[in-house]
């Protein structure tokens, strides 16, 4: 088995399908020439030349137009944003364009596009530069919303991303590009909508997503060194939600602690609570947590933005409350 | 422009002219309809503007595109999307064009390129430069036409959309209808220019003006621009002067523009100029009122059928929020 950085998975996942398929092509800020601002799209210029691999000037709003216009005569377009943050001047074009063409056009013109690139907080940033969005673009329907923590789970499901005939959302994480994980050899798919039992626990489940795992995971390590066991589940996909996933975990454990890296209110963790109080109240032995960003903008000191996140300090302490 | 001289020039504009007439009875038909509770949802209509719709899309090909604002219904006819189902969208029916989804403002006819009517102002010039991207990429040889008012002309869309048209030389022909009120701003008050297709100097492609009242120099113009971007020398943004001698929609009542004005407007209205010339070809009066009759009849009978169709059933709500992946 290959070990990959979460970037060399994502493209090699591009890569192969960019071989197979001749309508996909990738768009955005410096892609091209510069190999992508993340360096995700290394070497792909060189292989692809410029008809495929597209560099295009600052304008979020107007080449996610194009690649929805393409998507609309049947280019299967892979829409890069140099960071989530500036997909914001191109809102209107994901939700009242590429979300809703299908629906519009009663099924005459699919939109089968990846919007991706970097997300989530961290790394100083501050505020315009540093927050996670999958709640807002969860939101939508007819959107498909995806958020890999693993550089297999980034390979597999950038795969299934370009291959489906919706608009997906693909929501890397800034942090994790560099992280190194084991990735089969050969191809293979990870369809959406299925959570993944990262750890495997008895006492009490963890439900997150993305980077915030990265505190969840050792947190979860050191409680079991106390003697508490806990369940961590990695959603993945966010929208389509693994709702089956989820209840079976919580009706084993009979507790649940959302962690997530986005803000608390109207956060999806929300969503994932509502889920769980309806479909398995009388399986819970404690109120369902939450552990969220602070309710503000990103800060830019180093002791406010971690005081700001998640972390395993946080988390450690919420699970013994829960426990006893 | 000239009048008809020939035989073939006087049929071809007769053509135009029923296409003309075809919209603005559809379009009193909806009116109607509207007042009297049919249509729901927001109807605007495009009556004293159809020489532009007609004259430029009948300067395309069928393997051209189009792409749509909100107000819709004329170019749809235009490009000859039946009348019956553009009707029996407006009522919300399940023969709709799109099955009762999309209403006045989102017309679809993937058969006829006719790639969508759309709701937000300007938001679709992106869109349109995306398939003529489409067109360059494959190397299809068509071209896109993408109409929009003048209040897009303001919005980030449009200047995105000109700037990456313009540096990827993209074969699209963009038509700004100015009909000189974005719903009730006159554009005197929101446009820093007087002619929208300057715009097109600071982006370093091709431009022109015109006035839209004649349906054949309204072809005549687009139809360069069109040729121009088949050969790959890139876009052209078009202002094409008009008037709507409506309101913005069916629920204004156009109370910001004077009497005086619309009368002035409806001296020029395309249809009677496009009447007028074929009157002094030597066409007869009974002969276009009998066309004029057949049209009604096309109507009532688009209006008959929607009222006849069955609502789209229930079941159909969750349908097409998500493509099949097949």
């Amino acid at each position: 088995m290959a070990v990959l950085t979460y970037r060399e998975a994502l493209n090699r996942a591009m890569t192969e399908e960019m071989e197979k398929d001749p309508n996909i092509f990738l768009m955005g800020e410096e892609v091209g020439h510069y190999e992508g601002a993340y360096k995700v799209s290394q070497g792909m210029l060189a292989k692809f030349g410029e008809r495929r691999v597209i560099d295009t000037p600052i304008s979020e709003n107007g080449f996610a137009g194009v690649g929805i216009g393409a998507a609309m005569v049947g280019l299967r377009p892979i829409i890069e944003f140099m960071t989530w943050n500036f997909s914001l001047v191109a809102i209107d074009q994901i939700i009242n364009s590429a979300a809703k063409m299908n629906y519009m056009s009663a099924g005459q013109f699919p939109i089968p596009i990846v919007f991706r690139g970097a997300g989530g907080a961290g790394g100083r940033l501050a505020a315009q530069h540093s927050q996670s969005f999958e709640s807002w673009y969860a939101h939508i329907p007819g959107l498909k919303v995806l958020a890999p923590y693993t550089p297999s789970d980034a390979y597999g499901l950038l795969k299934t991303s370009i291959r489906d005939n919706n608009p997906t959302i693909f929501i890397e994480s800034e942090v994790l590009y560099g992280s190194k994980g084991e990735v089969p050899e050969g191809e293979f798919l990870i369809p959406m909508g299925k959570s993944d039992i990262k750890r495997e626990g008895t006492q009490l489940t963890i439900i997150s997503w993305s980077r915030a795992l990265m505190y969840v995971l050792p947190a979860a390590e050191k409680l079991a060194k106390e003697g508490i066991s806990v369940e961590v589940l990695d959603l993945r996909s966010i929208r389509p939600l693994d709702e089956e996933g989820i209840l079976a975990s919580v009706r084993k454990t009979n507790k649940a602690l959302i962690v997530e890296e986005g803000w608390n209110v109207a956060g999806f963790g929300a969503q994932v609570a509502y889920l769980i109080q309806k479909e398995a109240f009388d399986y819970l032995d404690s109120p369902i947590e939450r552990i969220t960003q602070e309710d503000v903008p990103m800060p830019y000191a180093a002791n406010l933005e971690k005081s700001s996140l998640p972390s395993e300090e946080k988390i450690i302490k919420k699970v013994r409350e829960m426990i006893k | 422009m000239s009048q008809p001289k020939t035989k073939k020039e006087t049929e071809d504009l007769l053509e135009l002219y029923r296409q003309m007439l075809l919209i603005r009875r559809f379009e009193e038909a909806s009116a109607k309809a509207y007042s009297m509770g049919k249509i729901g949802g927001f109807c605007h209509l495009y009556i004293g503007q159809e020489a532009v719709g007609v004259g430029a899309i009948s300067a395309l090909e069928q393997k051209d595109y189009i792409v749509s604002t909100y107000r819709d219904h004329g170019h749809a006819l235009a490009r000859g999307l039946e009348p019956k189902a553009l009707m029996a969208e407006l009522f919300g029916k399940k023969t709709g064009i799109v099955s009762g989804n999309g209403g006045s403002m989102h017309f679809f006819d993937k058969s006829k390129n006719f790639m969508g009517g759309h709701g937000i102002v300007g938001g679709h010039i992106s869109l349109a430069a995306g398939i003529a991207y489409a067109s360059k990429y494959r190397g299809d040889g068509a071209v896109t036409l993408c109409f929009f008012g003048e209040g897009a002309a303001n919005i980030g869309s449009f200047h995105e959309g000109m700037n990456l048209a313009a540096i990827w030389k993209l074969p699209l022909v963009m038509i700004c209808e100015n009909n000189h009120y974005a719903m009730g701003t006159p554009e005197y008050r929101a446009l820093s220019v007087k002619d929208v297709s300057v715009r097109a100097v600071a982006y370093d492609i091709a431009r022109d003006h015109i006035e839209g009242d004649e349906v054949r120099k309204v072809r005549e113009h687009v139809r360069v621009a069109v040729e121009r971007a088949r050969r790959g020398e890139g876009p052209t943004l078009m202002e094409i002067s008009t008037y709507r001698f409506r309101g913005h929609s069916m629920s204004d009542p156009a109370k910001y523009r004077t009497k005086e004005e619309l009368e002035k407007y409806k001296q020029g209205d395309p249809l009677i100029k496009a009447e007028k010339d074929l009157l002094a070809a030597g066409w007869a009066q009974e002969e276009l009122t009998k066309m004029d009759e057949i049209i009604l009849k096309t109507v009532e009978e688009s209006v008959d059928f929607a009222e006849k169709s069955e609502e789209p059933p229930l079941g159909w709500l969750y349908k097409h929020v998500y493509a099949e992946n097949v």
